[in-house]
């Protein structure tokens, strides 16, 4: 194709925004109300599941060093512990420490002065990569010879589980949901738009223009009003969702749980929308144009 | 040139024949008037001649195209030899006078210079010099068809096929069109000129070829110009 007539055809994909004033403004305002919509369920699974991930991390299992072992053995312990793959991270706790923290938990401190340490056992704080996995990282934990006794809330694991299970189940559900529900309307709106235009397209189908001709403007034009929507989606979503966590943020909730701030979602947010937009723009006016090409 | 053999065409879901086994030709540099009633067939002439309905049976040629085999990617050339003129003028009502005849130039790739050239000329030609930059709103109907016209023209089409271009015409701006028709005919390029009309005034005071159909058929065909076929 011709630069001169690329030219023609781009010229003419922005003079048709401008001549179906009305239709663009209504694509443009379907476009930011499917990504705000669709958007802000994500974020809050985004954000719901970040929240999951810091108090599964804050879950730890205990490993317990056979009494026999002196603490340099029991110290010897760490790399065998460390090899297993779902072990993020790894302390070791001696009996002194132990009864510290043991004795720490009561006010009345002074009943412990007398109680010697080795009462208790060197153990080993884990913290898991996986928590789901919790019963099987247990089990090598408890191959590992000199480990007595090995102390995981696997109820807790598991009700963690099932909570990112549902909460997991429940966005990709509405995600879905939203996404056809904004791909029927995104294409009754092109079709509303182009229909108007049929008549267009059968007159320049009636002069021979090829089904290229035909199609590029329209898709100039999907691709500039589903840029422009994406981009005025994108900063809708960022004034909301920073009015939000900021309430969020000075209320009581707060205190409770954190959100992660917009700037850090941003670098995947924004390509998203726009690839979204654009995807949506696009593919929206040539398949709503495709009938009538077939003439 | 445009020839018909044996052509038959039902359309889709249709139980009847729109076409039924038509035969005429029409040499190139001819120009001939294309009579008869409502649904005797004539707008299905017209689809089957620029591809956008298919014959079911017979040899179907216009301006060097086979018809019956042509591949669908093929039909943007076969239209570009032809140029079309509707009854309803069929223009873009976003676009001006200009933009409505140089966008025909623009499908098949002419460049900016040769349109800037090429599309007053035409307009001039048609009478509508001065009324460039108006919409198609603002201009009467007889301009209006006469942008129509232009726009046909402009790539100069070795056919041109104007479907009752006078039915929204009063009688003067009528024979003022076939005056204009006529002299495309007539003017070097020989361009072939199928014009389908119910004015029989019009047609009499021509001395062209008619052909007339009725039921999908060719009922006559005469040199002698005259409309002796009755519309029923």
């Amino acid at each position: 194709m011709k630069s001169s007539k690329i030219g023609y055809l781009i010229k003419e994909g922005f003079k048709s925004i401008g001549t179906h004033g009305f239709m663009s403004f209504a694509s443009v305002t379907i476009i930011i109300a499917c990504l705000v919509i669709m958007g802000s369920f994500t974020l809050i699974a985004v954000n719901i599941d970040s929240m999951l991930d810091s108090l599964e991390a804050e879950n730890q299992v205990v490993a317990y060093v056979e009494e026999t072992f002196s603490e340099e053995e029991a110290r010897a312990l760490q790399p065998e512990i460390e090899y297993i793959s779902n072990v993020r991270l790894c302390r070791f706790v001696p009996r002194e420490e132990a009864m510290e923290e043991f004795a720490s938990q009561f006010e009345n401190q002074a009943l412990f002065q007398d109680v010697d340490a080795s009462v208790l056992r060197d153990r080993y704080i884990i913290y898991l990569n996986d928590i789901s996995l919790m019963e099987q990282t247990q089990e090598e934990l408890y191959n590992i010879i000199g480990v007595a006794n090995v102390d995981a809330h696997l109820g807790v694991a598991e009700g963690f589980v099932a909570v990112r299970n549902v909460v997991s189940a429940v966005s990709l559900i509405l995600v879905v949901v939203l996404v056809v529900v904004s791909v029927f309307i995104m294409a009754n709106t092109v079709k509303l738009a182009t229909l108007s235009r049929r008549e267009e397209i059968a007159i320049m189908k009636m002069v021979g223009a090829s089904n290229w001709f035909i199609r590029f403007p329209f898709i100039v034009e999907g691709l500039v009003l589903g840029l422009l929507g994406a981009i005025i989606a994108f900063l809708l979503e960022w004034s909301v969702y920073d009015v939000v966590t900021n309430r969020i943020i000075a209320g009581v909730i707060g205190r409770l749980v954190s959100v992660i701030p917009f700037s850090q979602l941003s670098p995947i947010v924004l390509p998203v929308y726009l690839g979204v937009g654009l995807a949506v723009g696009v593919f929206g006016s040539t398949i709503a144009i495709r009938n009538y090409l077939q003439v | 040139m445009v020839l018909f053999d044996n052509v038959s065409m039902t359309y889709p879901g249709g139980d009847m024949r729109a076409i039924d086994e038509m035969s005429f030709a029409i040499d190139d540099g001819e120009f001939v008037f294309l009579v008869g009633p409502s649904g005797s067939g004539k707008t299905s002439i017209i689809k089957l001649i620029t591809g956008e309905v298919r014959a079911d049976s017979g040899e179907l040629n216009v301006n060097g195209f086979d018809l019956r085999r042509i591949r669908r990617g093929k039909l943007p050339a076969l239209r570009r030899t032809i140029g079309v003129i509707f009854q309803d003028f069929r223009l873009i009502e976003d676009m001006t006078v200009y933009d409505n005849v140089a966008f025909a130039m623009h499908v098949v790739g002419a460049s900016n210079r040769e349109i800037r050239r090429r599309v007053p000329y035409v307009l001039d030609l048609v009478g509508l010099s001065g009324r460039e930059k108006r919409f198609p709103r603002e201009v009467s109907g007889g301009e209006q068809q006469r942008v129509a016209v232009a726009r046909a023209i402009v790539n100069s089409p070795q056919l041109l096929i104007a479907d009752e271009p006078t039915g929204n015409l009063d009688p003067a701006r009528s024979l003022e069109l076939m005056l204009l028709m006529d002299r495309i005919n007539d003017n070097e390029m020989g361009t072939t000129v199928l014009v389908v009309t119910h004015e029989k005034e019009l047609v009499n005071s021509f001395s062209k070829r008619v052909v007339a159909i009725e039921d999908g058929r060719v009922i006559s065909d005469g040199m002698d110009g005259y409309y002796s076929y009755e519309i029923q």
